[in-house]
């Protein structure tokens, strides 16, 4: 085989402060707060980045005050006005793309070339498309004179930090609310960045607010009295909690959850496309993807060759430093999201599934999974059921379509499927079966700023993208 | 003609007149036992349980009746789902025929004749949206790539519905639910108008199960269907304690349901309702396939 | 006609191609970085892999022997240089290579079968093969009749390579698939499938004389292609993309798809070549660049 030379993406285009603080009213408040303070490492390495503050009720309070204040003179500026400070910040990211996208893949440890490739161009396109709505939301169809609805928390996960950043802070700005937003605990980087291209945006103090800290910090916004609207990315678990606490509030609340999505392929797929799908569908990001096609169902007349083909390209995927642009698989982003993996995939041969790798040498340092398949997986198992939100595949088998279908929607979650077939009436026969918000059909993972996205039952409710996601930012 | 004569039999079934010694014999009413409306059939309460409402025995429904329902109502969802938007719209329709022949029966009981008008035009409003709302809510989306991409709504499943007191109020929150292909479970609040109402819906050719109507106590039997893992959508529009309306909502947050928040009490269910009552209890697919050859 | 049913059936039965998705796995493998050492080999398997071409009107024997005499020591700089995978020329011009090439290892190529367009009758073509081999070429490209296979006559063109294949005796079958006339990436494979089943040593994508040539996503439906035809067959099948391919970059792009499709056993020039003219002097250049530290001019390097 032939060898790649090392690659790396040069990690001097980003200046990491040793120490950062909140950013609240439009200025850096000085590191430390109520909260303490926390690290953040790189989860390829386990270097700490930086040392970040932990917001308290405190400073959350002086938040939702800036926001608060904000918002009357932000919610008043023509939407023409509003837009040009969106597409200002679009055209900054899009300048400041290699920084971010070096220093996203130092704080979660997904390959450059995703971030580079994926991440950074739909955080800059999906800026761009919200500016467009701002000065034309009366022609979106919510009503004649659609009015912002004030003060949002948003509170992001740490699998997509810039991008779900923008999936939250572009509508919400764009139809004139103010933001306090929550980046996860351990990828809080990219957040304060933003929140460095808002200033330099010249965006009015208060209009975006960039709060650090874990689990805490994050109730203490969601449940604070000064916030009109709630936006929640992140666990099914965590999405009941805040569903359960904003009631009887009156808040409003959209929540975008986990998922266990089925890839179905049927036997007159084409097979080579399936199976980059299949890759893409669980591999992509180390399948830290709500989304993730991490249930294949194949038909039992295409099993054979599937698998095999399926193996052979797993070889292929190339695991180590995020930052060389040769690797496929990066880390893990956190020594607890790891535990969490190992224990669902012990779960799984314990339970009688039976487990695969392609040889693959894991880094010493840093927390790393090879990708997996499960082959044998019943929907009893857990390793069906339970979203692991890893590098891990299980297989299922099936006969028919009705099968397909029922095996498919046998799940709590309804966020996302994969129909394979070169049948046009199967696909959207069976697409209209599924109960899922985004169905791919020959294709997995796709995104884009118009195109809505969003589940059924416990994947959370409300959509984020296209003229749908600005539903949940008017009242 | 046939209006006059079931004004006439409702006012001898509610209050018949003093014994007195009668010249000719007067024809006894034929009164109408108000029932449960589960899958499309009349049953009683399986506790057995009734209440008196204007001296009729009205049938109190049980935690187990919900169930029943919500059983029902899933079962009815994907056929009725499934159905062409076409035919939803004929259907509503013919609700809306049904219930103007019976305006009368209605006002007999105490619904204006104004409010009952006013519902009938509520279907027949709602009959039309049956083939629009997925094109005034749904679209094509221009995603940057070569792939074919639409977003189009479907009904969230099986909603659970905390009915408002008022008749218009009723039509107006079953209406927007079903138009999309959901099914409900109605816990209906003025008790003999709502049964009425379930008989106009059993001859629509609405099948059964589509629409189920329980009376009797909510606070009683709605903190079951909020708490269902079957049940995909709460409307609270009826639930007027603010605290039951809070605990609803939290026991709804088991299943991450949709969750409709009571309306202001003094909601005007005249005005144009909009796009939000249905919009409310629709999901949003989004499918996306390659283009190329 | 049982015959045509056997083969449209089979070539119809293979899983079809997803153009978005070929297409973008083969983007997804160009943005592989290859540097330092790895490009280094690359550079140096790459010219091990060209099939040096002219299939000019103009060619001359003067101009052929100097090609020849090029593929034979490609950079005179520099000895360590391999020499390249094999001359390519129009039957007419074969016997003043073989003088060159005589015993050297770098084999022989040339296009028959009424090449470009393969609109002559049989047996003009296996004249034209015959006459080929017998003036020295140890490789026949030829070309398939796209006009027979647009129109499903698949039967016509299977009959044709076999007999090819046959006037070739022992010298090697590529066989031309003319992709950009394909129209189709399931036309691709099922020609690709088509060639192999009738007796191709080599499948081919284009005679460069057309306006598209050879494409990395072409290339790896071909390659799908031979491995999934050892895989049902057990016998190899070489992949030769042609025209187009100019750079190194290019080039490495080339070898990145084989190693992660169909891996080792198809990174040596007995399995792979590229068809190509100037692509040989991009890849001394890049070569020089390495070894030297600075960048090459073209004035440093020969003209064909």
């Amino acid at each position: 085989m032939f060898e790649y030379a090392p690659a790396p993406e040069s990690r001097s285009v980003v200046d990491i402060a040793p120490s950062y603080g909140l950013f609240i009213n439009g200025t850096f408040e000085a590191p430390g707060s109520t909260g303490g303070v926390f690290k953040t490492v790189n989860p390829a390495t386990e270097e700490v980045l930086a040392e970040v503050s932990a917001a308290g009720s405190e400073d959350v309070d002086r938040a939702v005050a800036a926001a608060r204040s904000a918002f009357g003179p932000w919610s008043a500026l023509p939407g023409a006005e509003r837009a040009k400070y969106l597409f200002r910040i679009a055209r900054i990211i899009q300048e400041r793309s290699r920084e971010l996208a070096v220093l996203e893949s130092l704080d979660n440890g997904k390959p450059i070339k995703e971030s580079r490739d994926v991440d950074l161009p739909l955080v800059a396109a999906h800026f761009f498309y919200y500016a467009g709505w701002a000065d034309k939301l009366e022609y979106a169809g919510f009503g004649a004179s659609p009015r912002p609805i004030g003060v949002a928390a948003q509170v992001i996960p740490w699998n997509f930090p810039l991008l779900m950043l923008a999936w939250k802070i572009a509508p919400a700005l764009a139809t004139g609310n103010t933001v306090v937003l929550k980046p996860a605990e351990t990828t809080p980087l990219t957040a304060l960045f933003f929140a460095d291209i808002c200033r330099q945006a010249d965006l009015p103090p208060g209009v975006v607010n960039i709060i650090t800290g874990a689990g805490e910090t994050g109730r203490t916004l969601v449940e604070h009295p000064g916030v009109d609207k709630v936006a929640f990315t992140g666990s099914t678990e965590v999405g009941r909690q805040i569903a359960r606490s904003v009631a009887g509030t009156g808040k409003r609340l959209t929540l975008e959850l986990g998922g266990k999505a089925a890839n179905i392929v049927f036997d007159d797929a084409p097979i080579d496309q399936a199976v980059e799908g299949i890759v893409n569908g669980i591999f992509f990001n180390q399948g830290h993807v709500c989304c993730a096609g991490s249930r294949l169902l194949v038909q039992e007349s295409a099993y054979d060759e599937v698998m095999e083909s399926l193996k052979r390209r797993m070889a292929t995927l190339r695991l180590g430093d995020p930052l060389d642009k040769n690797t496929d698989i990066g880390a893990i982003n956190s020594a607890e999201q790891l535990e969490r993996i190992r224990v669902l995939t012990d779960a799984g041969s314990q339970e009688g599934a039976e487990r695969w790798s392609p040889p693959c040498e894991l880094p010493a340092q840093g927390f790393w999974f090879a990708p997996t398949i499960f082959t044998g997986v019943t929907q009893a198992h857990r390793i069906a059921r339970e979203e692991i939100f890893g590098p891990v595949l299980s297989v299922l088998t099936f006969r028919t379509p009705a099968e397909a279908i029922e095996k498919a929607n046998n799940t709590p979650y309804g966020l996302s499927a994969g129909i394979w077939s070169e049948k046009g009436s199967l696909i959207l026969a069976v697409a209209d079966k599924l109960r899922a918000g985004v169905i791919w059909a020959n294709t997995f993972n796709k995104f884009d700023p118009t195109s809505p996205f969003g589940g059924y039952k416990e994947s959370g409710y409300g959509r984020e993208g296209g003229r749908h996601g600005l539903e949940a930012y008017l009242g | 003609m046939k209006a006059a004569d079931t004004a006439w039999r409702h006012t001898l079934a509610k209050k018949p007149p003093a014994v007195t010694a009668p010249a000719a014999p007067v024809r006894l009413g034929v009164r109408k036992t108000y029932k449960l409306f589960i899958g499309g059939k009349f049953p009683r309460s399986e506790s057995g349980r009734t209440y008196l409402v204007n001296g009729d025995n009205v049938a109190l429904a049980s935690r187990k009746d919900a169930r029943d329902a919500v059983v029902a109502a899933r079962a009815a969802q994907p056929k009725w789902a499934g159905a062409t938007a076409y035919n939803r719209g004929q259907v509503l329709y013919r609700i809306a025929e049904m219930l103007e022949s019976r305006r009368d029966e209605f006002a007999a009981q105490g619904v204006p004749v104004a409010e009952v008008e006013a519902a009938v035009d509520r279907w027949v409003w709602y009959a039309g949206w049956a083939d629009k709302i997925a094109q005034v809510h749904g679209g094509a989306n221009p995603v940057a790539g070569p792939f074919f991409n639409i977003s189009a709504p479907e009904p969230t499943g099986v909603v659970a519905v905390v009915a408002p007191a008022s008749f218009l109020g009723l039509v107006s929150v079953i209406a927007p639910a079903i138009v999309t292909g959901n099914t409900v479970v109605v816990l209906a609040a003025g008790p003999q108008a709502a049964v009425t109402l379930a008989e106009v819906i059993a001859t629509s050719d609405v099948p059964g199960g589509v629409v189920n109507i329980l009376t009797g106590n909510a606070a009683e039997t709605a903190p079951w269907l909020a708490s269902h893992d079957d049940v995909n959508a709460i409307d609270l529009a009826g639930v007027t304690d603010l605290e039951l309306a809070t605990e609803l909502e939290r026991a709804a947050a088991g299943n991450l349901k949709r969750v409709l928040r009571p309306g202001d009490p003094e909601n005007d269910f005249t005005a144009d309702p909009g796009l939000k009552p249905m919009v409310a209890l629709l999901e949003t697919k989004t499918v996306w396939h390659p283009k190329g050859f | 006609m049982t015959a045509t049913l056997d083969l449209r059936a089979s070539l119809h039965g293979l899983p079809g191609v997803d153009k978005v998705g070929v297409e973008a796995r083969a983007a997804a493998l160009a943005t592989r970085s290859v540097k330092t050492t790895a490009k280094a080999a690359a550079i140096d398997l790459a010219i091990r892999m060209v099939d040096l071409t002219t299939l000019e009107g103009a060619d001359t024997p003067g101009k052929v022997r100097a090609l020849a005499a090029k593929a034979l020591r490609p950079d005179p700089a520099d000895p360590t240089c391999p020499h390249v995978g094999a001359v390519c020329v129009y039957p007419a011009m074969v016997p003043y290579v073989a003088e060159v090439l005589a015993g050297s290892g770098v084999h022989l190529a040339s296009v028959a079968t009424a090449f470009p367009s393969g609109q002559a009758p049989l047996d003009v073509k296996l004249a034209d093969t015959r006459d080929a081999v017998a003036a020295g070429a140890d490789e026949i490209d030829m070309v398939i009749s796209r006009g027979a296979f647009l129109a499903g006559r698949y039967d016509h063109v299977f009959e044709e390579i076999v007999a090819v294949k046959e006037a070739c005796g022992d010298a090697h079958l590529k066989v031309i698939l003319e992709t950009g006339e394909l129209a189709t990436y399931d036309n691709v494979r099922r020609a690709s499938w088509l060639a192999m089943l009738a007796g191709a040593d080599f499948i081919k994508t284009s005679t460069g004389k057309v306006p598209v040539a050879a494409t990395l996503p072409v290339t790896l439906v071909m390659l799908e292609a031979v491995r999934d035809f050892r895989a049902r067959t057990g016998r190899q099948v070489g992949v030769k993309p042609a025209g187009g391919i100019k750079t190194t970059k290019d080039a490495i792009k080339y070898l990145v798809m084989i190693n992660e499709t169909v891996g080792d056993d198809w990174l040596d020039p007995a399995w792979f070549r590229f068809g190509a003219s100037s692509l040989l002097n991009d890849l001394l250049m890049q070569r020089t660049k390495l070894t030297t530290g600075h960048y090459a001019g073209p004035d440093y390097f020969t003209l064909d």
